[in-house]
């Protein structure tokens, strides 16, 4: 088994986007645990119904961290529905791959994005 | 820079060993059971390299028999032993923290009729001997227990174990493969009735290894097709391998205690460093117990796999637990076992140092280790 990663991905694991906390953000929320060996932890600004920034931290692999920079960078400027239906796949490819047994990071990315938008939804009903 | 700090993984081949096996690879490739001069000239040198392993390790030369690497000779004994002594009884009994090889073995006996306990480790994950006195049954056949364990290092006392063993009427069989060169093999005065190894943890080949079977027990083989081995190993002789093998062994025998205040400085030297620069760590495992090649060290808040794979950008490679479990996301049941808690086991890493490491190499990992931590705790969302 392989657990070669693309130069992206290393990339983005060395000199992670989007990492640290927003200050006063319009919502916050937590994916994954530190048993599983994954966490990560979004924080969101919204702006016209869109993303106007969005940061994260991360417990987790390179992989892990790679994911959630490159999909954050991906969904800044999305309208909250766009990016609510931010796929993984889009986190692969743009990844350009990832190794099979770490396709879970970049579900618990979009999982995590899908959870900060809707923790802003119901504060904001 | 590149830098090796897994040598528990496997280590360089010894270029002395290499220049021993060369003519084997080369001038003199006869399959070492032909009857022609190339096959039999093979024979003799193959015999007494057996020899003398033998001798180095305190065996019966009739009781060593070669295979691929200890992998195949935890499943051929485990299994074979189990198979062929089923009318003894159908109970084994392996320790909690063995190598997978030996674990998985055990359990696919579960599944035709044989039923398995696991003896349980203590903190410092030394055997629980009240613990494996009480499982040890009537029909106990077979007791397997490490004698170093290959993610945290901790020596058992073989010893006293096969004292137990015996006493109750069961075979004690070790898997060996992390003791040499840092403990005293010797079979017959430990009292293995079987053990298993490899050259390539001894800076000796990949893909050749032994299996010790007393000559009075019974063992069904695995590789079954050939009359070599006497019958329990089918498969042309590795001679290139096995050379390499007795070479090795030889090597590591003879230049043991230098090899072991070599990597025991620099151990203790990278451990000090290591707790005096870097904050929130712990030891995994008894500092006592364990071989002076290993630190399992747990960096709390962060993420293991994250801290290997930014060292291996720099050129530095260590482990998270053993090499086997790198690719299948699964936490430790070795520090499981020793009482880490469920937040703290992915969170490990494995440094195995070897003859070959410098002190300016354990100074260039520190450094940049220190970096890495920092690194990856200023955006853990793990607060202190």
């Amino acid at each position: 088994m392989s657990l070669n990663y693309t130069k992206k991905t290393v990339e983005h694991f060395l000199h992670p986007k989007n990492i640290g906390e927003l200050k006063n953000p319009d919502a916050v929320a937590e994916v994954g645990n530190m048993t599983c060996g994954d966490q990560l932890s979004f924080s969101l600004k919204v702006k016209d119904g869109k993303v106007a920034d969005i940061k994260f931290l991360s417990f987790g692999c390179a992989s892990n961290i790679a994911t959630a920079s490159i999909m954050t960078e991906k969904v800044k400027g999305m309208t909250l529905e766009e990016a609510k239906n931010f796929k993984w796949q889009e986190i692969v490819d743009e990844l350009g791959g990832l190794p099979k047994q770490k396709i879970h990071c970049s579900i618990l990315a979009s999982e995590g994005l899908k959870k900060v938008i809707e923790a802003y939804e119901e504060k904001n009903k | 820079m590149k830098i090796y700090l897994d040598n528990a993984a496997t280590t360089r081949l010894d270029s002395r060993v290499l220049a021993c096996m060369k003519p084997y690879l080369t001038t003199e490739y006869g399959n070492a059971s032909s009857i022609h001069y190339m096959g039999q000239n093979n024979n003799l040198v193959l015999e007494s390299a057996r020899d003398r392993i033998a001798k180095i390790l305190g065996a019966q030369s009739k009781g060593i028999i070669f295979t691929s690497g200890a992998s195949e000779s935890n499943n051929a004994i485990i299994k074979g032993v189990m198979l062929a002594n089923a009318d003894k009884g159908k109970h084994l009994i392996v320790s909690a923290i063995e190598h997978p090889c030996v674990l998985q073995s055990a359990r696919q006996l579960i599944k035709h009729g044989f039923e398995l306990d696991l003896a349980p480790v203590t903190e410092d994950g030394l055997i629980d001997m009240i613990a494996l006195d009480k499982l040890i049954r009537p029909d106990t056949v077979l007791v397997s227990i490490m004698a170093v364990n290959n993610e945290i290092g901790v020596i058992q006392d073989l010893k006293t174990i096969a004292k137990l063993v015996h006493s109750k009427g069961a075979y004690f069989h070790s898997d060996i493969v992390q003791a040499i060169p840092y403990l005293d093999i010797d079979i017959e005065d430990l009292g293995l009735d079987f053990a298993s190894l490899s050259a390539h943890k001894f800076y000796g080949p990949k893909g050749v290894g032994i299996a010790y079977v007393n000559p009075k027990v019974k063992i069904e083989p695995l590789i079954a097709g050939g009359e070599q081995e006497n019958g329990l190993r089918a498969g042309t002789y590795n001679l290139p391998g096995i050379i390499g093998f007795a070479e090795a062994l030889d090597l590591a025998y003879k230049e043991k205690i230098e090899h072991l205040n070599t990597v025991r400085e620099l151990r203790d030297y990278m451990w000090q460093r290591i707790e005096a620069e870097i904050p929130e760590v712990h030891l995994n495992g008894s500092l006592t117990y364990r071989t002076p090649n290993n630190l399992n060290i747990l960096f709390a808040r962060i993420e293991g796999e994250a801290i290997l794979m930014d060292l291996s950008m720099k050129g530095v490679c260590v482990s998270t637990g053993s090499a086997c479990s790198a690719h299948n996301l699964k936490t430790s049941y070795v520090l499981q076992a020793i009482g880490l808690t469920l937040d703290n086991l992915n969170s490990n890493i494995r440094f195995s140092l070897g003859k070959f490491n410098t002190k300016k190499e354990v100074d260039y990992t520190v450094d940049a280790l220190k970096k890495t931590v920092i690194r990856l705790r200023k955006f853990t969302p793990i607060k202190k």
